[in-house]
């Protein structure tokens, strides 16, 4: 059964841009995986700078990208460290990753929107936790809750969490949103897939 | 100058003891607060010392992801505790990331000396 929590954009346009990556995760050690989760998310960091208009003697355009590919590329890092970090590993499902490109306006220097989500597999504990976890962070002002996450976490000594999806709220001004789904009528493996939208 | 090192191909944390300064460059994605655990040691052994002043300078650190994030977040938060001890962080502000994220740390101390530059 399909649910969606928060911004989630089901459908794109066949005639946009679009880049998909896919990889298993248990093909690695966790090391050279994590290093490898930021070399793919640079490379979509400046990719997507490439949709920017460029001009070398405009310092604002140069800040634009700049900016453009260090919002992207955190992004994009964290979506995949997720991802990674919580595919059920027994499915065999590979992790899916890719992003789109929204041009809002066709003039020059007019915004452009980097879709970029991250699909894995998840046992179906993991997805009700996150579930749970997923409605408190809807419901709370994402400032408070970045705050008392770090709190709790010195507290009990723990990891605090959700502060990837929390600074990207926060700092880069992004819209969330998430898929639960089955792969197929069939299966009784679950998908999750995070979407985050950050406008630049 | 005695100066403590941890590094690995992309990053690497420097602790120069003579200024009281950890120098932090390259890009550091480690995998969550085990992974973390050595800088985090370093950075609380320094401040167990109770220097006058510690800066941490992270003006050539390209990339952080948000363990890393959080690691420094929760150690500048244990620092209300310890007021003997004068934090400074330096950024870049030609580094998009610190502009963004390291006003947050002002939020856990505010008698932080934040110096984007």
């Amino acid at each position: 059964m399909q649910k969606i929590f928060g911004d989630y954009l089901e459908e794109f346009d066949p005639e946009l841009d679009s880049l998909e990556m896919s990889f298993a995760p248990t093909t690695r050690s966790i090391r050279k995986r994590w290093s490898n989760n930021r070399l793919s998310a640079q490379f979509v960091g400046e990719y997507f700078s490439t949709f920017l208009p460029t001009n070398d003697d405009d310092q604002e355009s140069d800040r634009r990208i700049q900016e453009s590919k260090s919002a992207v590329s955190y992004v994009a890092n964290e979506l995949l460290e997720n991802a990674m970090k919580f595919s059920d590993r027994d499915s065999k499902f590979k992790v899916k990753f890719g992003v789109y490109f929204l041009e809002h306006d066709p003039e020059q220097n007019a915004e452009i929107t980097a879709v970029i989500y991250a699909t894995n597999s998840t046992t179906s504990e993991n997805a009700e936790k996150f579930r749970i976890f997923l409605a408190e962070l809807l419901a709370a002002d994402p400032e408070e809750f970045y705050v008392r996450q770090v709190e709790k976490s010195l507290e009990d000594d723990s990891n605090a969490s959700g502060l990837g999806f929390l600074t990207m709220i926060n700092d880069y001004s992004a819209k969330l949103g998430w898929k639960f789904d089955t792969i197929n009528k069939e299966s009784t493996v679950l998908t999750v897939t995070s979407m985050v939208q950050v406008t630049i | 100058m005695a100066i403590e090192e941890i590094k690995d191909t992309d990053y690497a944390v420097q602790y120069d003891s003579e200024t009281t300064t950890v120098n932090f460059s390259g890009l550091l994605s480690l995998g969550g607060a085990t992974e973390y655990a050595p800088i985090n040691d370093l950075l609380n052994k320094i401040i167990n010392e109770e220097p006058e002043q510690m800066t941490l300078d992270l003006k050539k650190l390209e990339f952080l992801n948000s363990s890393g994030i959080s690691m420094l977040s929760k150690f500048v938060l244990g620092l209300r505790k310890k007021k003997s001890t004068q934090l400074v962080i330096l950024g870049s502000a030609e580094m998009p990331w610190q502009g963004k994220s390291l006003k947050n740390l002002q939020k856990f101390l505010p008698s932080l000396k934040l110096e984007i530059n």
